[in-house]
């Protein structure tokens, strides 16, 4: 039986499994995807100082240090169940059961489909997996698409595709329904943008210096809706226009649009047919929670932490003994949060096995995850501390912990 | 009709794997080691991945992450295959879902 058991070889697993390796643990990850680094290995954006955070090196770096630090990496493994057992988990994975004293599930986050009429045509995809394609596995998705759906992500992925010699004709919001929420509300939409826009330093404006010189934000607060919207990078960016369907055939030929009211009501006479060639559909993030589920985890519901997450407390144990979360399954935010979760995960469960030399270090990994927060590149949510805050106190009144 | 994105300005130079080749559905088609079978059909314009076991409609990839089983695919005779998870293999032999008989339902058919 291995000490530690990681489920998920993105950014939050292989820390954890670097830093409870590192302390003597005998650790194994387990993922499905055919490489490890997660969503991280997509992941490709300026930071303030000018360079580029390059998720595909930064996966790279912790896969390398996980093995050297003795980590088993197992990719291609799917987990469908996870049980308590006398002595810790068991695992049933596609390779077989993994026992396991310690089991730590750092799933990440699922895209939030949107199903806008025709969204099973051929061409249209998420906008995780046109990143995915593009950055990962360099085939391009499209000579020229629409992306539905405005917000941080599918934003910062634009850029992405266009620094990839994909053309974005323009980004238009969802048809308003009740799966697609606030998202196709233009208002709305414009608020969170400007939320984001008002963070210091702002992700919005640091993403494009062009933002600053065309006075993004002055001719935002001038005329709320510019008719023909704004544009960042030369990407029309419409919050007064939604997409009504997706057209095609045999695969994406174009998008049905029209104007819209500030309450997502399409005007009526301003429909037309933009043709594209592709289709991106961003629906936003939420926690990746089945296996902590059917673990038998207890759940909070915390719209600032993308949705259901399980309840955990600062040092990433649910209230289920030998049951660990870290990354985005407790919460969306950014990469950087999710590597500095995971030490604490790593740290903690080398602790609950009696293995932790220094207690103090586990104190400063769970100041640095606060920190790391605070400094966040790409924050999704202005809660979210409000909701870290609730879910420590469920874990508090369910274990004392 | 190669799709791939050889130069990027802050990714470099593509650093293709050993080329090699697959069958979907009979004909041959190019890939590289390391490629999975979604982004290798992509890159040679192939989108339609199966059809809708009832309707018949066309479906290719949606999350390409495993998540939305859009893209299952029979792989060497083994069925139900996602193929945005699934590297190609020299050889390989894909073939995509069609439509499947529905005796059962009113107006269904058996072949």
């Amino acid at each position: 039986m291995i000490d530690a058991l990681i489920i998920g070889a993105g950014p939050a697993g292989l820390s954890a499994a670097i830093a409870c390796a590192k302390q003597g643990l005998s650790v194994r990850i387990v993922d499905e995807f055919y490489r490890a680094g997660g969503r991280l290995l997509g992941q490709l954006h300026q930071e303030p100082n000018g360079t580029w955070w390059n998720g595909m090196e930064e996966a790279a770096r912790l896969d390398r240090e996980a093995r050297a630090a003795g980590v088993e990496i197992a990719c291609g493994v799917s987990v469908f169940n996870v049980v308590p057992s006398s002595s810790g988990w068991i695992a049933s994975t596609t390779e077989g059961e993994i026992e396991t004293s310690l089991l730590l599930i750092a799933t990440g986050a699922s895209e939030t489909a949107v199903p806008v009429p025709g969204w099973t045509l051929p061409g249209v995809m998420s906008i995780g997996a046109a990143q995915v394609m593009t950055n990962v596995q360099r085939v391009r998705v499209g000579e020229r698409g629409v992306i539905i759906g405005v917000n941080i992500l599918s934003v910062a992925i634009a850029r992405e595709l266009q620094l990839a010699g994909i053309q974005i004709d323009r980004m238009i919001l969802p048809p308003v329904s009740t799966v697609t929420g606030k998202a196709g509300f233009p208002e709305a939409v414009m608020r969170s943008l400007l939320r984001v826009a008002h963070l210091a330093p702002s992700p919005l404006i640091r993403w494009g210096s062009q933002l600053m010189k065309s006075s993004w934000m002055q001719r935002l607060g001038v005329s709320l809706y510019p008719s023909q919207g704004f544009s960042m990078w030369d990407i029309p960016i419409q919050l007064r226009t939604a997409a009504l369907e997706i057209v095609g055939t045999n695969q994406v030929e174009g998008v049905r649009i029209a104007r819209v009211a500030p309450d997502g009501q399409p005007i009526p006479g301003s429909e037309q047919i933009i043709p594209a060639d592709f289709v991106c559909i961003a629906g936003g993030l939420s926690p990746l929670a089945e296996l902590a589920a059917i673990a038998g985890c207890p759940f909070a519901y915390v719209p600032s932490l993308g949705g259901h997450v399980p309840i955990h407390n600062d040092r990433m144990q649910t209230p289920l003994p030998g049951l660990f979360v870290a990354g985005n399954i407790t919460g969306v935010e950014s990469a950087k949060v999710a590597m500095a979760q995971g030490i604490v995960a790593g740290l903690s469960m080398a602790d609950a096995h009696g293995a932790l030399a220094d207690s103090a270090e586990l104190e400063n990994a769970i100041r640095q995850v606060g920190i790391v927060r605070q400094r966040a590149t790409i924050q999704f949510h202005p809660d979210i501390d409000e909701g870290r805050a609730t879910v420590g106190q469920l874990a508090l009144a369910s274990t004392g912990k | 009709m190669n799709q791939r994105i050889v130069h990027h300005p802050v990714l470099g130079s593509l650093d293709a794997g050993k080329s090699l080749h697959f069958r979907f559905n009979g004909t041959t088609y190019p890939a590289y080691e390391g490629e999975t079978i979604a982004a290798a059909l992509l890159a040679s314009g192939v989108r339609t991945l199966r059809v809708h076991e009832e309707k018949g409609t066309p479906r290719g990839i949606y999350c390409n992450i495993g998540h939305c089983y859009e893209c299952r695919v029979t792989v060497d005779g083994v069925p139900t295959v996602r193929a945005c998870m699934t590297l190609v293999q020299d050889g390989m032999e894909v073939t995509a879902g069609v439509v499947l008989p529905t005796p059962l339902k009113k107006g269904g058919h058996s072949q």
